[in-house]
């Protein structure tokens, strides 16, 4: 990458494609319009250019052509609309087989936390061609997951898990940036995205030093916490089991129902009162300030493992288990 | 300043050149710190505007002058998102926003409808005054440690982690928003009060259309961007967690409320700078705008559209998909009225009378640099590419084309155009012209390049940046030396004249207008008798071609 001129980033994830060809879309049809309006004014600037002092005759206007440059261009809109949602709307939901990741901003650095329980700071290792799922959150400010290799960025902010996936498909290092202002080092805040075949992968999970899996960290949190006293497995405890929680539908005080998912447990733990469910009174505690960023996503996967419904999507890629390849995309082989 | 005439003038006859005029009468610094003539509070606004033009593009000079080399190495981390804050802030609130209206359209809309001063003169000098203390609070907070939250204010940041002087200027952008909302209430009541008799609304020069959809927006969305900022106010000050997620709020509820005015906000940049090309096409092609109802409605639709597109800023923001969809059909959608007026102005040159003056190329200019700002407009428009650059230099790029390119293009094409009018003197033509051609040149070199660099991945407001972005960079810091150049000769040719320019006659270009049936510079009272108007506005030729008769030049 040393110093030549590079004057377009490469292209290395499933969904770089669609986005290039919408650019590519717009771009030339700006091109041509931009070139025939300036042309035209070019044309009229030279051809009556003023040599005498005559006034030229006037002309009010033509319906038709109001008509014409309002429709035209307005249609030529939409198809640049739909184009771009097409591709966004592909790229908003990932597939249920996408590996599962965890990125915790803070100013001024990426952590990085694999389910097996590798870490890393301010990079990420992905294997390639293979769906992969971030679940993001921030200790303070608002940052942005930014790797334009991929063409995907997403504002992590704080009090919420922010999303996004992607496929890469070309092996290399990619950056990693933040895009959202978020203090003096800002622009520090820097990385690097390692896209690896599947064998260099497994060599590279088994050659880090790892800890205890995230599902593990969470557990041991879940009991060191009191949370066990009451969510018990059988459900006799003061509070709702959480076995078979995570991914279903929970009734709450309300009368409302609201989707077992990681920002709806990420809330109930943090803020208890927010959504009662139905049957029992608040006498848990907040544990705002008692848990951090990391913790609370270790409980959250503890509790999600504990989901046989969630079981398939939390098994990280200690095996290479076979996965349906989420959308029949082509797919330039790796290297 | 003495614009007395002391011998007739040249060509002009001599009953348009009264004793004295709106400089001449009344003499000293009170009588200038205490008008009520709008013309007076006018260049008291180009004085102040031009002099945090000078501050504005000094911030603008260290940024560039840092991103030479891909390492942080001129300034500190620190010191370089305050320079950034500050060119922001200043260039935004303090000279965009207000340039064109408060400038041009304070001069120039009484004078158009043929009224003596605007509705209410006292509050006129009231926004001036308003500016001149929010302007003050800004200096005050740059030079009591500066402000680091970028001249977006986002929260969490701004609220509660920043330790830089957030209130001071957010309280300066605060009290500079009323001057703007007084300035567009007392536009839009002189709009619709003092027109001289048979100036119909349809009438109205396109200048005055242009400024009542921008004062529309100044006083419905100003006031929203006050209200976010004292709830960033309350929430530093006293603890209030309208934005801190550890207590329950929600800190994309910020970015909301401050693009709900802040997009609008860049309509009242462009639309007023979109007036001034209608009137700068139609006189120096000397025909009738093409499609007058087209170009008036299209600024009141660019006005309503405006409204319902901030949601453009927050695609990668995690705002609903639904959402998402609704706000980039509706941004593609405020295109078409921009498109509309650039066919117009194009067919109002066909088959017109020419000529190449000072004002004529930056309206030139102006059409090169609103193409680009406007269609790569599109481009951000677009979900999916969207969230490839939000945050980039391609962002960076496409707004300066828009704001810079489009806006102040427009705003100097009619500082030019009118400055004989305002000060009774002209301006050497050459100068002029070498100065057009210097932006444009410049211009292009300057932000061009930063396309390409947001495409590649840059984001913005980084102090260092990875090796392989320096080429783009160098290019564009040196863009940004001949873009600067071509702003100071301005300042240089116009301060020359006001003393050594050749006098100027009441209507130098054989322009149509009522502004140009008073002398230059206009008597305190503007018109003597009231105007009686009989005519469409841009009649440059009578539509019977035997009558028709040249006067002047």
């Amino acid at each position: 990458m040393a110093k030549d001129l590079q004057l377009f980033p490469d292209s290395a994830a499933a969904g770089a494609a669609g986005v290039d060809a919408n650019y590519f879309f717009i771009v030339a049809v700006s091109v041509f319009f931009a070139a025939g309006i300036s042309l035209a004014i070019l044309y009229f600037a030279l051809r009556y250019k003023r040599k005498s002092e005559e006034m030229p005759k006037p002309i009010h206007g033509s319906l038709i052509l109001e008509l014409g440059w309002t429709v035209i261009p307005f249609l030529i809109a939409m198809v640049m609309f739909a184009g771009g949602a097409v591709v966004f709307f592909r790229s908003y939901n990932p597939p249920p087989s996408a590996m599962e990741i965890f990125i915790v901003g803070k100013q001024w650095m990426w952590k990085t936390q694999h389910p097996n329980g590798v870490r890393e700071i301010n990079e990420l290792h992905v294997p390639v061609n293979r769906a992969i799922k971030l679940t993001m959150t921030t200790e303070d400010v608002i940052h942005s997951y930014y790797i334009p290799a991929f063409r995907v960025k997403k504002d992590v902010v704080p009090g919420q898990y922010s999303t996004m996936w992607f496929e890469p498909t070309k092996v290399g290092k990619y950056h990693l940036f933040c895009a959202e202002y978020c203090g003096t080092q800002h622009s520090g805040m820097i990385g690097s995205v390692y896209v690896m075949e599947e064998a260099d992968y497994e060599a590279w999970l088994s050659g880090s030093v790892r800890g205890e899996t995230m599902q593990q960290a969470g557990e041991r949190l879940f009991n060191r916490l009191g949370c066990a006293t009451c969510h018990k497995a059988d459900n006799t405890g003061r509070g709702p089991t959480l076995v078979d929680v995570f991914g279903q539908p929970v009734k709450l005080q309300s009368g409302m129902s609201v989707l077992a998912d990681e920002g709806y447990l990420r809330e109930s733990i943090l803020r208890p009162s927010a959504k009662t469910v139905a049957g029992y009174t608040v006498e848990m505690p907040t544990f705002q300030g008692q848990i951090s960023e990391e913790g609370l996503l270790q409980v959250i996967g503890y509790i999600k493992s504990l989901s046989k419904a969630a079981q398939p999507a939390a098994t990280p890629a200690a095996k290479p288990i076979e996965t349906p390849k989420p959308a029949p995309t082509a797919k330039k082989g790796g290297n | 300043m003495s614009a007395t005439l002391t011998h007739p003038t040249e060509t002009v006859p001599a009953p348009e050149q009264p004793s004295d005029n709106y400089i001449t009468r009344g003499k000293g610094v009170m009588s200038w710190l205490l008008t009520k003539d709008h013309k007076r509070i006018a260049l008291l606004y180009l004085m102040s505007i031009t002099a945090m033009s000078l501050l504005g593009g000094f911030f603008a000079a260290l940024i560039r002058l840092e991103l030479i080399t891909p390492g942080g190495d001129l300034l500190s981390a620190e010191s370089y998102n305050k320079a950034f804050t500050m060119h922001g802030v200043i260039m935004v609130f303090f000279i965009l926003i207000p340039a064109t209206p408060a400038v041009l359209g304070n001069f120039l809309i009484p004078i158009m409808v043929g009224a003596r001063d605007l509705a209410f003169p006292r509050i006129n000098l009231l926004s001036w005054y308003l500016y001149i203390a929010g302007a003050a609070l800004a200096l005050f907070s740059m030079i009591s440690g500066g402000v680091d939250t970028g001249w977006t204010f986002y929260t969490p940041y701004s609220s509660t982690y920043s330790n830089s002087a957030v209130m001071t200027t957010a309280l300066g952008a605060f009290i500079a928003g009323f001057a703007t909302i007084l300035t567009g209430l007392n536009f839009i009541v002189t709009v619709h009060k003092m027109r001289a008799p048979g100036m119909t609304w349809f009438r109205l020069p396109l200048f005055v259309w242009a400024h009542y959809a921008t004062s529309l927006v100044q006083i419905l969305g100003t006031p929203v961007i006050a209200m976010t900022l004292v709830l960033v106010a309350l929430e530093r000050a006293l603890g209030f967690s309208f934005f801190n997620p550890n207590n329950g709020g929600d800190p994309i509820l910020f970015q909301h409320l401050f693009w709900f005015y802040s997009h609008p906000a860049v309509y009242i940049m462009i639309l007023p700078a979109m007036g001034v090309i209608s009137e700068l096409v139609t006189c120096f092609s000397r025909k009738k705008v093409f499609g007058y109802s087209f170009i008036a409605m299209s600024s009141v639709a660019i006005a309503v559209f405006g409204f319902v597109v901030w949601g453009h800023h927050l695609f990668v923001s995690g705002q609903s998909i639904y959402a998402g969809m609704v706000f980039s059909i509706l941004s593609f959608m405020v295109a078409i009225p921009s498109a509309i007026k650039v066919f117009n102005w194009a067919a109002t040159m066909y088959k017109g009378s020419i000529s190449y003056d000072t004002p004529m190329l930056y309206a030139f200019g102006f059409f090169g640099l609103f193409l680009v700002g406007g269609l790569t407009g599109l481009i951000c428009a677009s979900m999916a590419i969207d969230i490839h650059i939000h945050d980039t230099y391609f962002i960076v790029a496409h707004f300066h084309y828009i704001m810079v390119g489009g806006g102040i293009m427009g705003y100097m094409g009619g500082l030019h155009y009118w400055w004989p009018k305002m000060t009774g003197r002209r301006y050497p033509e050459l100068a002029g012209r070498l100065s057009a051609v210097f932006v444009f040149l410049g211009f292009n070199l300057t932000f061009f390049p930063q396309f390409l660099l947001g495409y590649m991945g840059m984001p913005r407001r980084y102090h260092a940046y990875p090796e392989e972005f320096q080429i783009l960079n160098v290019m564009s810091s040196s863009g940004a030396a001949v873009l600067a150049m071509g702003y100071i000769l301005p300042m240089i040719y116009f301060t020359w004249s006001l003393f050594k320019g050749k006098k100027a006659p009441a209507n130098p270009y054989g322009a149509k207008g009522l502004e140009w049936e008073i002398p230059s510079p206009p008597p305190t009272e503007n018109f003597t008798t009231t105007p009686i108007v009989t005519e469409e506005a841009y009649a440059y030729a009578s539509e019977d071609e035997e009558t028709h008769e040249v006067k002047h030049v």
